[in-house]
């Protein structure tokens, strides 16, 4: 029946706001006392909050290939997350139609005193997956994270690499139909990243919906057929990749082949 | 080349979010929050298990620890306080086993509740999961550690002959009521705790307190005929709803009523307090 629908992702007038809790601003002395002094109203008025998204629309629908671009705190994690449904909007509506994952933190929530299996458990339990599909998840990310013995022991005695590994080939074991994707997952050195590629293509192509956040614009020329620019938050741009990335870049975009980097095949 | 593994069948097909802050909709949502956490109860329990495990890995007695810690606190206290109180250890043991164990049950579960989302914090911040999963995580962990300690209880019993009969049964709407109650506190104290960093050492002080004055170690009949005053102590009733059947004993009208009124009353409050914030839970840890 799933694989009848249609993905979809509906994303109409998003605003996310964060409550900066200052030090005191949080403590319950502040609330209490503002309270009897009579405060309550100046302090909420007060509160400091940072504008992460604001008024954000746009629809994707089968096919498409979206690249987030924008500066450093510019909203393209939160924006991520939003569509993941951790933050939930204050304003606005998220429509998500068909199975989604987001490939956020490299840990995605790992619990590193758990060894490698137990982790691969975890995540199968929490994708609902059956006992022998778990077998399958178990023996898939054994085999391409290497871990051999390692799988056994707790995840804070690998090595960094071991670690990413591990998180990466979790995270990618497990297909959905929405992907999203922070750009930490491109951010790996070039050995992994050789053995990484492929594994990852699979998966973009295997989904209907890609929703990319990337630094590395050779990355989201090659991927993403449209883009949305954030720009403190707003929308600046959305269009075809190569109009937008222009505008962002404030140049002609060179061709896909003559860029250096990561190598990355345009799929 | 990748796995064969198709989507995963748990993830939403459709997921809605809007901020509409009426109380119908809030409720949905939280509701199916719950909805969610149930179909994940694999998880949860795996969750609540490998908690402990962890705590112990690598001891040879592992969880047993727990009772044999618990056994040594019950055998030094009860010697000490029989005599202080005049009692025989026939008669005060039993009792001090019973009540350490099931405070010892409330008392690490409302300190944990202040940790239900906080201790959580990575996985809230990169993965959706349902809250009350999360709570029923810190329940389940809890009645685990229950489960080990009861083996000392039942070894008092059994060394002292005493065997409360079959009024034993009438603990189970007690039981109940806690399970709920558990909840409760997790969903109220969870969030209450993750916005203001102040609440856990405050209610820390104020399980010390109600350890003292809700009848744990001395009998509520040393109070001589100021007995009823003990029902306006929530912990007290919600103790004695438990504790009194396994005794062999009934717990007094009061009791009964008192101990069904509070938990009501922290039932409707949570509730209505884990729906207005659910949302917010992940901006605040």
């Amino acid at each position: 029946m799933r694989s009848l629908q249609d993905a979809a992702v509906e994303v109409e007038h998003l605003s996310v706001d964060f409550p900066l809790y200052h030090s005191n601003a949080r403590s319950l002395k502040r609330v209490v006392f503002g309270t009897v002094t009579g405060r309550v109203a100046a302090d909420a008025r007060q509160r400091v909050v940072v504008q992460a998204l604001r008024d954000v629309s746009f629809a994707l629908r089968p096919g498409d290939r979206l690249g987030l671009i924008g500066g450093n705190g510019a909203g393209k994690t939160t924006l991520l997350r939003s569509l993941a449904g951790i933050y939930e909007p204050q304003a606005g509506n998220v429509r998500i139609h068909g199975s989604l994952n987001a490939l956020l933190d490299p840990n995605q929530g790992m619990n590193i005193d758990l060894t490698g299996r137990e982790n691969i458990v975890l995540r199968g339990l929490y994708e609902g997956l059956s006992r022998p599909e778990i077998r399958c998840l178990e023996e898939d990310v054994s085999a391409f994270a290497e871990l051999g013995e390692f799988l056994d022991l707790p995840v804070r005695m690998y090595s960094s690499g071991m670690s990413v590994r591990l998180g990466f080939a979790m995270a990618t074991a497990i297909r959905p139909q929405v992907l999203l994707m922070d750009e930490w997952f491109l951010a790996g050195d070039a050995v992994f990243m050789e053995k990484a590629r492929s594994r990852l293509e699979s998966m973009v192509r295997g989904a209907d919906i890609l929703v990319l956040s990337s630094h590395v614009l050779e990355v989201v020329q090659n991927w993403c057929t449209r883009v949305l620019w954030l720009d403190q938050g707003r929308v600046r741009a959305d269009g075809p990749a190569a109009e937008v990335m222009e505008a962002y870049l404030g140049h002609p975009l060179l061709p896909a082949g003559a860029l250096p980097g990561k190598g990355l095949e345009p799929l | 080349m990748t796995t064969s593994l198709a989507t995963g069948p748990r993830q939403a097909n459709f997921l809605e979010l809007s901020p509409d802050p009426s109380f119908g909709a809030r409720e949905q949502r939280a509701r199916r929050d719950a909805v969610e956490a149930i179909g994940l109860w694999r998880l949860c329990w795996t969750l609540a298990w490998l908690d402990i495990r962890l705590r112990y890995r690598g001891s040879m007695l592992g969880p047993f620890w727990l009772t044999l810690s618990t056994a040594v606190m019950i055998g030094s206290m009860g010697v000490v306080y029989a005599f202080l109180f005049h009692m025989s250890l026939r008669e005060y043991l039993p009792f001090l086993a019973l009540s350490l164990v099931l405070w010892g049950y409330l008392g690490t579960l409302v300190g944990d509740a202040c940790a239900t989302f906080t201790a959580v914090e990575g996985s809230i911040r990169s993965v959706r999961m349902p809250f009350v999963l999360h709570a029923a995580r810190v329940v389940v962990r809890n009645i685990l550690v229950l489960a080990h300690n009861i083996v000392v209880i039942v070894a008092v019993y059994a060394l002292l002959h005493v065997w409360p009969g079959l009024r034993m049964v009438l603990a189970l709407p007690g039981l109940g009521l806690w399970l709920l109650d558990s909840f409760a506190v997790c969903l109220l104290l969870g969030p209450l705790c993750a916005r203001f960093r102040d609440i856990p050492p405050i209610v820390g002080s104020i399980m010390q307190m109600a350890f003292f004055v809700s009848g744990v170690i001395w009998k509520p009949s040393q109070l001589g005929g100021h007995e009823w005053l003990l029902a306006f102590n929530p912990f007290f009733s919600i103790l004695e709803v438990v504790r009194a059947p396994l005794l062999g004993e009934f717990p007094s009208h009061l009791v009964w009523i008192s101990a069904f009124a509070y938990s009501l009353a922290l039932l409707g409050a949570s509730w209505l307090f884990f729906l207005r914030v659910r949302g917010r839970v992940a901006f605040w840890v």
